[in-house]
């Protein structure tokens, strides 16, 4: 498992959950929970400042060690996304970035065709550029094609905590990768988290499920050993049940012998 | 990308180490798997995997039948010409034989047209040497468009391209691409293709995806078994069908073993493979690619042919003829590229395929210009 | 003159970023400053004095996910 890396840009990964810093109660928490986790890259958004408010500064609570994952949450089109992604790099905040197109304000689905032309023009830009979609294959193949660093696929929608509902749609993603596959979004338990390793995700991401626990720091650390066993099952190749019958009569016997 | 960087990847792989730590469990278990990766494939190659041969054929089958139903496609050859600038050792077309030349007009594609729908056949493969000068593009493209007007599917066997003519042939109604690269040993490639622009490997291996960018429908590829070491031909062969699968989502990619058979000049391939061994390969790509299609030639024998559809195979080639201009007048044969094995009908091998209790399909589908 | 602040139009006497920033309050380590479109680095705040018309984003990291 020491071997085991996921390289994303210039960046190689040993620890493969990958959380956020959304909805802590109180941000000092963040940097308990990315020690406790080892967690090596962490999702920031990027808002208008509130000029009645002062305001913390979030990236103090990240360790310089951890990679920082600016979303572009708030975006309505490719256009505004690419324009957040760019203002992410000036501010300083590296070449990653998590695109993501929001126009569905119920569901909060993503919009996969938003996505995709941000896609284009930022991996042309130079961006290490992670989009979060839901998971279409065709969608997937065009990303890949784009220049996508990985993609990052839907479990259930945000913040609903649901698990792996798009588990048949997120294997076919896994099947056919030609970068890796992180699932994103939806991911409320550690065993969610477990079985989407077992399928062979390259990573998760995880936050609403960290940030809202009773003890964000315990449930980071739970998050990661249940990422940890759910790879090393995934590496060791879980033997699969045997469903095929016994011959009736055999379909080779016309060879003869050896 | 290219898959040449596949290969590259096995450059210091030792495929012989590797096969003598293959065991019966790990057979058993990949078995038991839902999707093969490049070893378990290799690992169903082995030596070891030879006793292995019934429950592969069991679980080939029911892959088969799940994706494909008790259906098998046919199709039939047409050789248009037998100019070729090329000198492959084991060809029959091989610029260095002494034998008739012919190139057909458009009226005599015309009468092997004719000839050839007469027996219900609606797809058909067409096939040329190579020689530019003598069969140029233009020539190409109008018996294509004849051909259009006759069967439901058009598609090519012929010299390695670039994305552009393939670009202009899916236009005059290419819908398939068959481009094998007789063998993936580049060293051995280099000394059975003694002269012609198919000395260029990377050119030729570069083709299929080419083809699989210009739009083609259905790609499909192999190794001549016989030239090569073969487990090793049919493991390059296996993962370059799933490299243009996982990338060409809009391709069907489609596999062929074609397997040594004397042709014109007396070359004797250097790895012949049994049945038996035939077998095990196709049984393997099944596994490995449960949804390619399987293509077996008439160079095949024909009771052996009737046993493979229920191992896996889904295309059978029928009432071949390999010399140019066989169908409109049998009696003016030409020498053949390569022997016929199966030398039944058309009707005579649908009639085969429905006593194996499969549906022979002459039209898959129609293009609808 | 008017400028554009985060999406308002406000009156402001003539001024420079710098000293917009300053008079807000605002940390300056934890600022983004969008310019007219142009992400302005904190070393130039104080040599860019704002105009009639002008747009500015001030922005900064949150949490998100």
């Amino acid at each position: 498992m020491e071997n085991d890396v996921l390289q994303l840009g210039n960046r190689r990964f040993t620890n493969r959950l990958f959380t956020g810093t959304g909805k802590f109660a109180n941000n000092a928490l963040i940097p308990q929970m990315l020690e406790g986790s080892g967690s090596q890259m962490i999702t920031v958004a990027l808002r208008r400042v509130d000029l009645a408010a002062q305001e913390e500064n979030i990236l103090n609570y990240i360790p310089k060690s951890v990679t920082l994952l600016p979303n572009t949450s708030g975006a309505r089109t490719a256009q505004e996304a690419v324009r957040i992604a760019r203002i992410a790099r000036e501010a300083g905040c590296g070449e990653f970035i998590k695109i993501e197109v929001i126009t569905d304000s119920k569901y909060l689905m993503p919009d996969n065709y938003e996505t995709l032309k941000a896609t284009e023009l930022l991996a042309k830009e130079g961006f290490v550029v992670l989009p979060y979609v839901l998971p279409d294959l065709t969608l997937a193949k065009r990303l890949e094609d784009a220049g996508a660093a990985a993609v990052m696929p839907l479990g259930a929608p945000i913040g609903s905590n649901r698990g792996l509902e798009t588990a048949a749609l997120i294997a076919l993603l896994i099947e056919t990768r030609r970068v890796p596959v992180i699932v994103d979004a939806g991911i409320g338990r550690p065993s969610q988290a477990a079985a989407a390793m077992e399928m062979g995700a390259d990573a998760v991401l995880v936050n609403t499920a960290i940030a809202t626990a009773q003890d964000p720091v315990a449930m980071g650390r739970a998050f990661a050993l249940a990422v940890q066993a759910g790879r090393m099952a995934y590496l060791a190749e879980l033997a699969e049940q045997s469903s095929l019958a016994r011959a009736s009569s055999p379909l080779t016997g016309f060879l003869g012998g050896d | 990308m290219s898959f040449f960087n596949v290969i590259e990847q096995y450059k210091d792989f030792d495929f012989d180490g590797f096969f003598e730590r293959v065991t019966a469990g790990e057979i058993e278990s990949i078995l038991a798997k839902k999707k093969l990766e490049p070893l378990d494939f290799l690992r169903l190659l082995s030596p070891r995997a030879a006793s292995f041969l019934e429950p592969m054929a069991r679980k080939a089958q029911q892959l088969t039948v799940q994706y494909f139903g008790r259906t098998i496609q046919l199709f039939i050859p047409l050789y248009i010409s037998n100019y070729c600038g090329n000198q492959c050792a084991y060809c029959g077309f091989n610029r260095a034989h002494a034998i008739g030349r012919a190139k057909l007009s458009l009226e005599e594609i015309e009468a092997e047209a004719q000839a050839i729908r007469s027996t219900g056949m609606r797809h058909v493969l067409l096939l040329t040497g190579e020689a530019p000068e003598i069969t140029p593009m233009a020539y190409i493209e109008s018996g294509v468009r004849l051909l259009k007007q006759y069967f439901a599917s058009v598609a090519i066997e012929m010299f390695p391209m670039e994305e552009e003519a393939y670009r202009r042939l899916k236009a005059a109604g290419v819908d398939g691409l068959t481009l094998y690269q007789e063998t993936y040993d580049q060293k051995i490639y280099g000394e059975v293709h003694l002269a012609g622009p198919k000395r260029d490997y990377r050119f030729r291996l570069d083709a299929p995806e080419r083809g699989a960018r210009a739009g083609f429908r259905a790609i499909n590829i192999g190794p001549l078994i016989g030239l090569g070491e073969k487990r090793r031909e049919v493991f390059f062969a296996g993962l370059h069908a799933r490299y243009l699968d996982d990338r060409y989502l809009a391709t069907e990619v489609g596999l062929s073993l074609p397997r040594f058979n004397p042709a014109e000049g007396d070359f004797q391939p250097p790895c012949p493979a049994t049945d038996r061994e035939f077998v095990q390969y196709l049984l393997a790509l099944r596994l490995f690619m449960p949804r390619a299609a399987l293509t077996v030639s008439t160079r095949e024998r024909a009771q052996f042919r009737d046993r493979l559809m229920a191992l896996g195979v889904t295309r059978l080639s029928a009432g071949s003829c390999t010399g140019v201009g066989g169908y409109a007048r049998p009696g003016l044969r030409n020498a053949p590229q390569f022997e016929i094995a199966d030398t039944r009908s058309v009707a005579q091998v649908a009639q085969a395929v429905s006593a194996q209790g499969y549906q022979p399909i002459y039209k898959d589908w129609d293009h609808l210009a | 003159m008017q400028v554009k602040i985060n999406g308002r139009v406000e009156q402001l006497a003539p001024c420079t970023i710098e000293t917009l920033v300053r008079q807000r309050g605002l940390k300056p380590e934890a600022l983004v400053v969008e310019h007219n479109l142009k992400i302005i680095q904190q070393a130039l705040w104080s040599g860019i004095a704002l105009r009639e018309g002008d747009t500015l984003e001030l922005l900064s990291f949150v949490g998100g996910g």
